[in-house]
């Protein structure tokens, strides 16, 4: 036997679950059975969304037209985070689906991110080709939820 | 019945278009309704392939 150097995998699930707290600073009392509520919401084309973007209120370009309400919409995750290997993921367990909406203005980024924590604080963000709505619907389906192509991964 | 941005409309009465996009980011398929070449109905649908991933790492001593 020999030992080996990894961040441990079982951490890498728990980091989707808030288990440990390295600073007390900004982190809300979490137990097992209680999950933040996670919204989606679009950003238009000519957004400056990335790796920088800190929190749903710290990005002031989201798109607006009927039938689309301001802070985008619920995702669900209805299946726990889990892991495979050494590779820790989780996605959401249905598509994201904004309902019955026009939006003029090009867009082409989805701001992941907790709406139940006092900031707002983002988890990702996601680009596609840019896109309009005219009373439609928009969804992006989600992939399949493993350690290849689960939507959010630690590796 | 289609819903468009005059209300709902008989979809006879529409010119339809349809597009795909596939790249290594996404599949994303698109649909439109036009009326007398007024854009009345665009919805779109994305399939993300690309995910978000973080590489853990550990430092050595």
């Amino acid at each position: 036997m020999a030992n080996t150097q990894a961040m441990t995998t079982s951490f890498k699930v728990d980091l989707f679950n808030a288990v440990h707290a390295f600073n007390g600073t900004g982190v809300p009392a979490h137990t097992a059975s209680t999950a933040d509520t996670f919204k989606a919401a679009l950003y238009t084309a000519a957004s400056s969304l990335g790796a920088s973007t800190t929190s749903y209120t710290g990005a002031v370009t989201e798109v607006s037209g009927t039938g689309y309400t301001a802070g985008g919409v619920t995702v669900t995750f209805g299946t726990a985070p889990s892991s495979s290997g050494t590779t820790s993921f989780l996605t959401p367990s249905a598509s994201i689906t904004y309902t019955t909406v026009t939006l003029s203005t090009s867009f082409d980024a989805m701001l992941l991110y907790n709406d139940t924590n006092s900031g707002k604080k983002s988890v990702a963000v996601y680009t596609f080709t840019a896109q309009t709505v005219a009373a439609g619907t928009f969804s992006l389906t989600m992939p399949t939820n493993d350690a290849t192509t689960g939507l959010l991964r630690i590796a | 019945m289609i819903t468009t941005t005059k209300g709902e409309m008989d979809e006879s009465l529409l010119e339809k278009r349809e597009g795909t996009i596939d790249n290594d980011n996404e599949t994303t398929t698109w649909v439109e309704y036009w009326l007398e070449g007024e854009l009345v109905h665009r919805s779109a649908h994305v399939q993300l392939k690309r995910a978000v991933v973080s590489f853990g790492e550990t430092a050595e001593f």
